[in-house]
């Protein structure tokens, strides 16, 4: 199969959906001229009239609010939040009108909006420019919300994910566009939302991961096997809904849990895994569960001290020795 | 308007009588603006409204059954008893929805005529707002999106003098919100806001405009808010005599009622039928209400998530 980034991989995604369905559209800042701000969606602009693929004003609120009130009108919009930070000045988007829309109108209309939102930390980018903030959307019923670790399923989530007649949130790492992989070609190559996948088989622990870190798990997955201990590493791919199924199967053969992602571990998506398991599985646990995920303080800029809250292979590969011994 | 003003009335009525959960906000002299503008609308254009909803889908051709049963919070109702009285939506007429969010329906009015600009319709989108949502940042971002976008959006402020309970005076830096339109390069029109006939033609001239490809107009609709501003607020930021004064100076009910008899449209025999036959349908709709059932439990995840989200 040919191997090809994960930005090469939504922009086919994007390319097939605005061919395959017409009422699918984009905008977002930064997007005509510049291909979008980490060149995403370089050459959509050649492919398709100008009308589908729009440059708005920096303003965020009306950037997400106007694709809910299209989608409302029958198209269906990918948005683009430049990066997940500036997602916070249309919060009322997102939560009051995005995901309540349907449910709270009896279910007269859909709502099918992708909202795609770079997130994580790359190169210093400070406070501002780093986060990831998955776990809040993951809170509010009425999103879906899909975080993919790879170009291939980079493109069949997003292919999903404008598919689907629910606002769904796509969470894209800023470290991930460059990563290079196999990626199935053809229209038809779907990944369903929900669906969490086994990365890599084992029987002594599972390792829990999705988005960025989920490179950095497979890794310490290799080293581990190294050294006798044969990890399983189950990559979320959404979080909203969470597969519930597919991390207890795993976690009833290994008995053992590591969640990994990120984010800052408080009130993070691993307390929401981590909870799951305990509430209906602690039975077969044979150690204590554990996460990681960063420090509860802002990404600080300076790489001195950026890199102290970033979760690194020996991170996992000692946590994972410490509830194998 | 006549429909509007009696159920309205009749809302508040039940309301104080303990028969409606949640709260409501009355359109009782606000009604012109909202009859006024959609008389110029078809059934494919769009319209977003606000918490004080009720008037704007009446106007739009919203049926009173099915909304007094929402109100009720009932299974008959529009949305099933899922939204009350703040979240009422038709969407089979254009109704996008009242906004439960002050300001919250500026930009999906824009996103509705970005949808019909990108399908080369002659659909347009009104949204409705009060002057206390014109201080919302989603008001900047959405004029100015409509704007250099050309869409075929209007924006239709209902002056009404009150935010909440706050005089708009005391909030807002400008004092007729249509100037504003300068600084989006927008046409900005004042209208007596308590005159149909007003309304009607200003509207008409931005809906026309908007529906040529020349883009968006604000249009701002003095009136004044008569009632409380939801139903039971004890009013203690103004006199019962300002609002009685104000009432009896300028109801736009008595205005419609003097200009259409003055030339003889309709004489006052005919002025009461209508409004026995719009009491007629606002009292069935209220005992079809009462006897409609609640949502069963089973009903909580309906109308939620799309079965799988893959098609």
């Amino acid at each position: 199969m040919r191997s090809i980034t994960f930005s090469e991989a939504t922009l086919e995604a994007m390319t097939e959906e605005m061919t395959r369905d017409e009422r699918v559209f984009i905008m977002g800042e930064d997007i005509v001229r510049q291909g979008g701000i980490f060149g995403q969606f370089k050459g959509l602009p050649q492919k398709f009239e100008s009308e589908r693929v729009r440059d708005t004003p920096i303003s965020e609120a009306a950037i997400i609010g106007a694709g809910v009130g299209a989608a409302l009108a029958g198209m269906r919009p990918v948005v683009d939040m430049h990066f997940v930070d500036f997602i916070t000045v249309a919060m009322d988007e997102v939560v009051n009108q995005m995901a309540k829309i349907r449910y709270m109108f009896g279910g007269q209309c859909t709502v099918p909006i992708v909202l795609r939102a770079p997130d994580g930390i790359t190169r210093s980018a400070a406070a501002q420019h780093s986060q990831s903030l998955e776990a809040w959307f993951m809170h509010v019923p009425g999103l879906k919300v899909v975080i993919p670790s790879n170009p291939a399923d980079a493109k069949g989530l997003l292919k999903s994910a404008i598919r689907a007649d629910d606002p769904v949130l796509y969470f894209e790492h800023k470290a991930l566009f460059h990563v290079k992989g196999p990626v199935p070609e053809g229209g038809d190559y779907l990944v369903p939302i929900g669906k969490a996948s086994v990365a890599r088989s084992g029987r002594d622990i599972t390792i829990v991961s999705y988005s960025f870190m989920m490179q950095r798990a497979l890794e310490a997955a290799d080293t581990l096997a190294s050294q006798g201990i044969e990890a399983e590493v189950v990559d979320l791919r959404t979080i909203s809904p969470l597969d519930k199924e597919t991390i207890f199967s795993s976690v009833a053969k290994t008995k053992r849990l590591v969640i990994v992602h990120e984010s800052v571990k408080v009130g993070g998506v691993g307390a929401e895994v981590a909870a799951s398991v305990a509430e209906e599985m602690i039975d077969y646990l044979d150690a204590p569960i554990k996460r990681l995920g960063a420090p509860f303080v802002p990404i600080p800029f300076s790489p001195a001290l950026e890199r102290l809250v970033k979760i690194g292979v020996d991170d996992i590969v000692r946590t994972v020795r410490e509830i194998c011994q | 308007m006549v429909q509007i003003r009696l159920f309205e009335e009749k809302i508040g009525e039940l309301f104080l009588a303990g028969e409606i959960p949640g709260f409501v906000h009355l359109y009782v002299g606000e009604e012109a603006i909202a009859v006024g503008v959609c008389a110029n609308l078809g059934d494919r254009d769009c319209i977003t409204s606000t918490h004080r909803g009720h008037g704007h889908c009446i106007a739009k051709g919203a049926e009173i059954e099915p909304m007094m049963a929402e109100i009720f919070g009932k299974q008959t109702g529009y949305c099933k008893g899922k939204g009350g009285s703040m979240h009422i939506a038709d969407f089979s007429i254009g109704m996008l929805g009242a906004n439960g969010v002050v300001g919250g329906g500026y930009t999906l009015a824009v996103g509705a005529a970005l949808a019909a600009k990108l399908r080369k319709t002659d659909q347009v989108a009104v949204c409705f707002f009060g002057d206390g949502a014109s201080n919302r940042g989603t008001f900047h971002e959405a004029l100015n999106m409509a704007s250099v976008w050309k869409l075929p959006a209007i924006f239709v402020c209902e002056m009404n003098e009150w935010a909440s309970t706050t005089p708009y005076r005391t909030t807002t830096s400008v004092q007729d919100i249509s100037v504003r339109a300068v600084g989006y390069g927008i046409p900005g029109v004042i209208v007596d806001g308590n005159d149909v006939f007003a309304v009607y033609e200003a509207s008409k001239l931005a809906i026309e405009r908007a529906r040529s490809g020349g883009g968006p107009t604000l249009i701002e609709a003095k009136t004044y808010r008569i009632k409380g501003h939801y139903v039971g607020d004890p009013e203690m930021y103004r006199t019962k005599a300002e609002v009685q004064e104000r009432f009896e100076k300028n109801d736009p009910l008595k205005n419609f009622a003097t200009a259409v008899t003055q030339k003889m449209w309709l004489n006052a025999r005919e002025l009461d039928t209508i409004k026995t036959e719009a009491e007629r349908i606002v009292a069935r709709a209220v005992e079809d209400a009462r006897s409609a059932p609640y949502p069963e439990e089973k009903q909580l995840f309906a109308d939620f998530y799309i079965e799988d989200g893959v098609k």
